[in-house]
Order: structure tokens, then sequence, then C-alpha cells
């Protein structure tokens, strides 16, 4: 909402009283529903006036023509931008023979085929030569209030979206007329956001106009520094440029000033966003990761290809359901699970559990089923990548303010993220299975001999890591298009990220994920995206000959294990 | 404690000769049986003796791969890209030989620099149009980079999948690196439309003949220079290391100084393959980098069985002649052969299949290679489960 102070100079103009506060408030509110009252009043009227102007436009006075206008223009009718539009646009014509209007509807010879206005069906439809109709013409005065009852007329549209749009198209050019349109409106206004818009038109004229007093430009000046539109840092440079003020130069210079400084942080506050959501993105795909490779110190080359049959799960879900894209997603999350979490119990119990401890023939033999997996998604979906549908909720975006939006899905991304972490996390912590997986991961022999079934503990453990995969893979869907090699991109990655973090360790996953994220978005702007993502590679490559265990190294007997 | 029979036997041991005896008689007939007229039923057309030269470099880099994993216990996931840095050496000489006969006709510039607006030669084109120059860098680039990256990695004892992930993650850098415009050498089209050698147009077959002799060449002194080393002091150090890195560092090995040198060695082969590989294929460009690549080469020398060196050769062919037959073939099948064979060689056959013919002969006095008694003692660096 607007602050007592915006509100100010926009009182003094529309309401002729003096007073503050609580009167004023009170006289604000009769003179609204005064208006109101007023409105009901000449509702009944209105059909008439529509009518009449229509009329006037067929004088040939200009001065007849622009009545005509107003009267079109508040007689609120359904019909009266289409009119007003064809007026600007010089497509109104006037019949001569039978002085009615009529609109040019195409060509035949060198004939006109014209149907009378608002004549849908084309019943009226004639052909005559041009002589026979004459322009309804329009001088530069005409033009202007045309443009200004046609903008006001967006002003009271029904969707904010609309409103903001006329008013921004509407800064730096008031007339005086449109000037009192927008004061009234700002009183009525409902959206925070156009009210703000609309008190910057105001701030704006008030500034640059020549008639404006010191005190009426220095609340401008205060309203503009407030505000964190394009138009009014514009307005408030192009200021400090012009005017011989002194006092007013410095105030504006501050203003400009304190509004870039806002515009600083909102973009360092958009580049964290990013981040964040780059870093959430990678934390998903290398959290199952650090449960096979971090706990159980299998390295899963797969683990990639588990990311993409999640993806590819999404995608037949949503065939599945094409109806209901909301629910399919929810839907595809414990498919995906499900689905990656089975594969992976079938790679594990056929070839990982013949090769513990003998890691990098692990590696070989997960990577020969990576490129099996690979080529199985080609021959079944095509070698062309299929798009998954993204819901209605995860789209849009929320406007913090006027530089700094935040996008819906990069949001439920970090939210997803942050979930999937807590669950996984609480499950290793407080479960039965959590227990056992951490026992087996500590001393295999030992928790053996506690009675812990070791065999089946890594397969729920694999198939854990590989299901947590599945389900980055539902996210992954909403981000990019899904296809065979969705998994090679993300496979360097997620391992880059596990080894930052230090193998065994969740916590050390999730900050390393979100800070190279970050890291990532910051190098971007002047690095690009290529570059920036090279010089993480080669910076991790240095930290870890500086610190081979990563971030947070296992401690105790387990570590050198 | 294993005996490591063919340590003592000396470079020329009986697989050695063999090994040697063949290579040689395939580099001589095929050229012979390619000059003959093209009516006759044993003609070799220039597409296969070229197809074979490939083979050749790609059996070095196999050897060099070997020399690492099988002896040194290093499992390198990146000497792709050391064959690439090679290979980019050579392609840049090859690029200057072009001249004024480019697409515009530039005397000093490549076509993609003109293309791209380009006004001068980068720095580190300088250099490249003279042969000595360029075959300085096919050694020095790689083997530069091998050092700088082993000697931080060795020195910090980063062992086993960590050092194997970070290789990876070194060439996938390096992909990215050379897919943008702005490095200078081509971005995502690399380097191609290359003219001639040494004055000698890579057209015609002669010169194809000879790019394939020197492949062979090149592979069996690369082979003789790898016995050098495993025959060596050097070389019974290495697999100490291999078996059991942490004793030889306590024995008094200076561990890190050894793997470095190894590594090294292996690089500037790799290079080289790279470096003859590119004229006969007619074009280097930065898929060269994907991990892929690298992994790819591994199994070569998993199937042909590790630290025999001549099992890498047998390996790194069998595998191309495979990827030719059913890329062209039966393009679906590749994919799927290729990652079972990952997973059936590891599973099964953790001595490759050098390991079988071996098993089948077991009265065989030629015992070489024969020390892979037990598949975990090449993981002792690893990272435990």
């Amino acid at each position: 909402m607007c602050t007592p102070g915006l509100m100010a100079p926009r009182g003094a103009i529309l309401f002729p009283f003096s007073g503050s506060g609580g009167l004023q408030m009170l006289l604000r509110v009769l003179w609204v529903s005064l208006l109101l009252g007023f409105g009901l009043a000449t509702s009944i009227a209105r059909a008439d006036s529509f009518e009449q102007g229509l009329e006037q436009l067929k004088s040939k006075d200009f001065s007849h023509i622009e009545q005509g206008i107003a009267a079109i223009a508040s007689s609120g009718n359904a019909n009266t931008e289409l009119v007003l539009n064809l007026l600007l646009n010089g497509e109104l014509y006037r019949l001569k023979k039978t002085d009615e209007l009529v609109v040019v509807q195409g060509k035949q010879d060198k004939k006109l085929i014209i149907v009378n206005l608002f004549d849908d069906s084309g019943a009226s439809a004639q052909t005559v030569s041009k002589r026979k109709i004459k322009k309804v013409r329009i001088n530069n005065n005409i033009r202007a209030s045309l443009k200004a009852a046609l903008a006001s007329l967006k002003l009271s549209a029904a969707e904010p979206e609309q409103r903001r749009q006329a008013v921004n198209q509407l800064i730096g050019k008031l007339t005086p007329e449109l000037y009192q349109t927008l004061s009234q409106r700002l009183d009525v206004e409902s959206d925070s956001s156009v009210q703000e818009l609309i008190a910057v038109a105001l701030a704006v004229t008030d500034l640059n106009s020549a008639d404006s007093d010191s005190a009426v430009q220095q609340t401008a000046v205060a309203t503009l520094s407030d505000s964190l539109q394009p138009a009014a840092r514009n307005a408030l440079a192009q200021f400090v440029e012009t005017t011989d003020n002194a006092i007013l130069k410095s105030q504006a210079s501050k203003g400009l000033r304190s509004i870039d400084e806002k515009r600083k942080w909102a973009g360092h506050a958009e580049t964290l966003f990013f981040g964040l959501s780059l870093g959430s993105v990678l934390v998903l795909a290398a959290i199952g990761l650090a449960i096979t490779f971090g706990v159980m110190g299998v390295i899963n080359m797969a683990h990639g290809e588990l990311i993409m049959l999640g993806a590819y799960t999404t995608y037949v879900v949503q065939l599945l359901m094409p109806d209901n894209i909301a629910l399919s997603i929810l839907v595809s999350i414990p498919a995906a699970f499900l689905v990656s979490a089975f594969v992976g119990i079938l790679i594990e119990r056929g070839v990982i559990r013949f090769l513990y401890g003998r890691p990098l023939e692990t590696l070989l033999a997960t990577f020969g089923i990576s490129l099996i997996l690979q080529q199985a998604v080609r021959s079944i979906f095509s070698p062309l990548n299929r798009s998954v549908a993204t819901p209605e909720f995860m789209s849009g975006v929320i406007e913090i303010n006027p530089v700094l939006s935040l996008t819906l899905n990069r949001l439920y991304i970090i939210a997803f993220c942050l979930i999937v972490f807590a669950l996984l996390f609480m499950l290793l912590r407080y479960t039965r299975l959590g227990i056992e997986v951490r026992a087996v991961a500590q001393n295999r022999a030992m928790a053996r001999a506690m009675g812990v079934r070791s065999e089946w503990v890594d397969a729920m453990t694999f198939g854990l890591g590989s299901g947590i995969a599945g389900v980055a893979g539902v996210a992954l869907s909403q981000l990019t298009n899904v296809g065979p090699n969705l998994g090679q991109a993300y496979i360097i990655d997620s391992f880059m990220v596990v080894v930052f973090g230090g193998v065994g360790n969740l916590w050390g996953t999730l900050v390393a994920g979100l800070s190279l994220g970050v890291a990532n978005k910051i190098m971007e702007p002047w690095a690009g995206a290529v570059l920036a993502k090279i010089l993480v590679l080669v910076f991790i490559i240095l930290f870890i000959q500086k610190r081979p265990r990563g971030l947070f190294p296992q401690k105790g007997r387990s570590a050198e294990g | 404690m294993t005996t490591h029979p063919q340590m003592y036997e000396g470079i020329f041991n009986k697989s050695t000769i063999r090994f040697l005896t063949v290579l040689i008689v395939v580099a001589l007939a095929v050229p012979l049986l390619n000059a003959l007229d093209s009516s006759n039923p044993l003609h070799v057309s220039t597409y296969t003796m070229t197809l074979m030269g490939k083979y050749l470099c790609y059996a070095l880099l196999a050897v060099a791969v070997d020399l690492v994993w099988g002896y040194l216990g290093i499992l390198s996931l990146g000497h792709a890209a050391f064959f690439a840095l090679g290979g980019y050496a050579m392609g840049m000489y090859l690029m200057r030989q072009i001249g004024d006969r480019g697409v515009y006709g530039d005397p000093l510039l490549p076509d993609f620099m003109v293309f791209l607006n380009w006004q001068e030669l980068p720095w580190f084109w300088y250099g490249f149009d003279q042969f000595w120059f360029a075959a300085l860098m096919i050694v020095l680039v790689p083997g530069l980079l091998a050092f700088v990256f082993g000697w931080l990695a060795f020195r910090s004892r980063v062992t086993g999948v960590y050092l194997s992930i970070i290789t990876q993650a070194l060439t996938y850098a390096l992909l990215l690196a050379f897919f943008r415009n702005e490095m200078g050498f081509g971005g995502n089209n690399g380097l191609t439309d290359f003219k001639d050698i040494l004055g000698f147009d890579l057209q015609s077959d002669a010169t194809r003949m000879a790019l394939y002799v020197a492949s062979a060449i090149a592979l069996g002194l690369g082979y003789i220079a790898c016995r050098m080393i495993v025959t060596s002091r050097l070389g019974r150090v290495a697999v100490a290391i291999r078996d059991a890195e942490a004793r030889t560092r306590f024995i008094g090995y200076k561990v890190e100084n050894v793997k470095l040198f190894i590594f090294v060695v292996s690089a500037v082969l790799a290079g080289v393959a790279g470096a003859l590989y590119v004229p006969q294929v007619g074009i280097i460009n930065p898929s060269e980098f994907s991990p892929l690549n690298s992994i790819e080469l591994v199994v070569w020398v998993a199937l042909g069985g590790r630290a025999t060196l001549y099992g890498a050769v047998v390996g790194a062919v069998a595998v191309n002649y495979a990827k030719t037959y059913l890329t062209a073939a039966m393009p679906e099948i590749w994919l799927f052969s290729l990652g079972a064979m990952f997973v059936l060689v590891t599973l099964f056959l953790p001595k490759g299949v050098m390991g079988i013919l071996q098993r089948e002969r077991p009265d065989n006095d030629d015992s070489d290679g024969n020390n892979l008694d037990n598949g975990n003692d090449l993981d002792n660096c690893g990272v435990k489960a």
C-alpha cells in the first residue's frame, strides 16, 4: 500500500481541503462514494451519450468531433475502444449519401467494399467508389485526446497486468487531463503495484512540469527515490542533468544513489536465487550418489542414467494422464522412485555385489550399464528429446519488486530439493534401515556379527540411492528436455559435488551443491556460462589436491576404510 | 608374494618378439598388398589401409593406458585428452600448411579465423608452420599437462577412484574449453580440410601408405619403450606401488616421482598417437575430449588384458574393428555390445582375453603378464567399501 507521504501531493490536488490523517481519510471516502453515486445516476444517460457522440463524429467541425470523442469515451459502451481505435488509425469513414459511419473491408477492382460500423455479419456490405466516402478526419489535438481516452479506458481494465501496461505507456507523456484521470484512478486502484506505478507516473509529471513549485517537486523526488520502477530512475537521472535547483539536485542524486544501491542488492539477490536453484538441481542429482558412493563406496557411473529413467517415467506418466498435468507430476514422484530403485537393485544384485572392494572394476561395469540403459531408452523412445509439460501451478513468477522477480518453477525446485534432503536425512538418522545402512558402511563385519543382514542392506541402500536419482529425474524433466543424454550431462557434476562435499557426508553434499551452483552463477555474468563451468571444474580439481577428502572429511576409523 | 618372471626376462622376451614380428609383417604386407593392382583379389584398398593405420594409433594409445593402469594401478579416465592434444598440435601444423589454399584464401589465417573476423594469428599459433616445432609441441603439450596435473595429484596423494574422477573432470573441462570459439582452435568444428603434410598431398596413396607405416613404427617403438620401462628397476617399483603403495613408500621409494615419470611418458605416447591419427582421419574436433572416449579406451585394455601391453593392442584392434563393423551394420547394437563388454569383462575376464588364452595353455613357459592372480591386488590404493 502507499505510504501517507506518497499520497500527500495527490490528496492536495484531488481534495481541495486542508487537513490530514483521519479527517482527510473521511473526506476521501465521502468523495469516492460521491463519485460512485454519480456514476450510478448517469449510467442511464450514457447509452445515449454513445449514440450522440457517434452523431457528432459525422460533423466536419473538429471541435464537434472532439466533443463526440469525449462523449463516447465517457459512455462506458462496450464498443468504445473499437470506435476510438478506428478513429486513431484513420479507418473510420462516412458514407456521403446516407451519412452513415462505415468501415472499409476490402477492395474490388478499383472500388471499395464497405460495411456499416458495428456490422459483424457483413449484411450491409456494399461496393462504392472511393469518392463516395469520406474519412472522419482528426488533427493532432484530437489524436492526443484519443490516446488519452484509450489509455484511461485501459486504466480501468479488469486485469492488473493490462492496467500496469497502460500506466507504463503513459509515464512521461501525461497531459493535464490524463494527470487528472490518473490522480482519480490512484484512489480506486486496488493493485498495489499498479498504484505505485501511477504514483511514479504522477511524480514524473510533477517533477518535470514547469509550473509545479519546489515543494511539489521535492515530494516528487521523494516518491521517485522510493520507487524501483525503471521509469522513476530515468526521470531522476534526467532531472539531475537538467535542474538548476541545487537542493533538489542533491536530493535527486541522493535518491538516484539509493535506487542504484537497491538495484544492486536486487541483482545480488537474483544471482543468489539463480545460484541456489542451480545448486538445488546439482544437489538433487548428486544426493543419490552421496548414498551409493558416499555411504556404500560404490562408484555408480550409471547414476546419470537412473536420473534419466526418472525423467522418462515422468514422461510416460504424463502420456497416461494427459488431462491432468498437475496430478501426473505428483504421481511421477513415487513412480520414478520405484522405477529407478527397481533398476538400481537389479544392478546391485546382478553386477555390483560381485565387485565389492574393487572400485575401479565397479566403475567400468557400471559405465557399461549406463551405455546399455542409454541405448535401451534410445531404442524404446527414439533418440529425439521429449518435452514434459509443466503444470499450471509451477509456471509464473512472483514479483518481489520491479527489478526482482522469482520464477515459480525455480522456487519449487529449491523447495523440492530441501524436502528430499530432509526426508533422506531423517531416514538415515532415525529409521532402522538408516541405522543398519550406517552400521554396514562403518564396519561390515561387526554389523554382520550383530545380526544385520548386510546383503539385504546393500540392496536396499543402493535401491534408495537409485530411487532418489529417479526423483531427481522428475525435477529435471521440468527444467530441460528429456533425452537419452540427460544423464551424461549430470554424472560428472554429480561426482564433483559429492567429492567436493566430502564422501560419506550428506551435509557436505548439500553445502557443496548449493555453493557450486551459486559460484557458477556469480561467475557467469563476466565469464560466460561455459567458462564459468570450466573454472568451477578446475577449482574442484585443485581443491581436491589440497583437501583430498572434501570439504567435510569423515573423521575417525571409518575414514581410512 | 607372486613373482614377476617377466621382469627378469629382459626387454625382448618371447611375447615381445612375437608381437613385433606380427607388427612388422602387418606393417609391410598391407602397403605391399595396397600397391597391387586393384583387380587382384589380394588387393587392400587405401581405405582399409587408412582404417588399419587408425587402429594402430588406437593401439599405441591403448599401450599408453596399459602402462599407467596395468603397471602403475592408475585408472586414468582422461587419456583421450592427451591423445586429442597431440592431435590438435598436429592439426594446427596441418592448418598452417593449407596456406592461401583455404576457402577465404587468407595466406596467414586459417579459414575459421577469417570467418570469425579475426585480424591476426593468436600467439599460440606461431611456430606451427614449422614441422619440427609442431613435433616438439606434440610431445611437449600433453607431457606438460600430465606433468603439472600429475605433480599436483600425486604429491597430495590423490589415489584410486578420486584420481579417476578428477582425470575425467580434466578431460571434461578441456572438452568444454575447446568447444568455445574464443579459444582459437576452431570451436565446435575443430580443425579440418587439411591439404598436405611436409609437402606431400594427404589424399595421395603414397602419403597414406607412409602415414600407415609411420603409425606402425610409432607403435613398435612405443611398445619397446614401455617394455624398457616395465622391465627396468623403475618398472618393478611401479608394480610395487600398484600392489602396495603405502608399503613401497615406507621402504623408502619416492612413489610420487615414479608415478609422475610413468604418467608423463604415457601422456606423451598418447599425444604421439593422436598426432598420427589426425592426418589419417583428416579432422580433429573437441568431441575427441569427450569422457566417453577415455572410458572406452579403458575397456580396450580391460578386454585385451591388463599389464601385458600386447593385450592392450589386441583389445584396441578388436574393439575398434567391432565398432567399425557394428556402427555400420547395426548401429543400434553397438552401444549395447560395448556396454555388455564392460560388464562381462569386469565380471568374468579380470585378466582379459589374453588371460583366457594363457589359461588354455597352462604348460606354456611364456608366463609374462600373468601376475594378476587376484583382482584385488590392483586396487589396494582405491577407496574401500
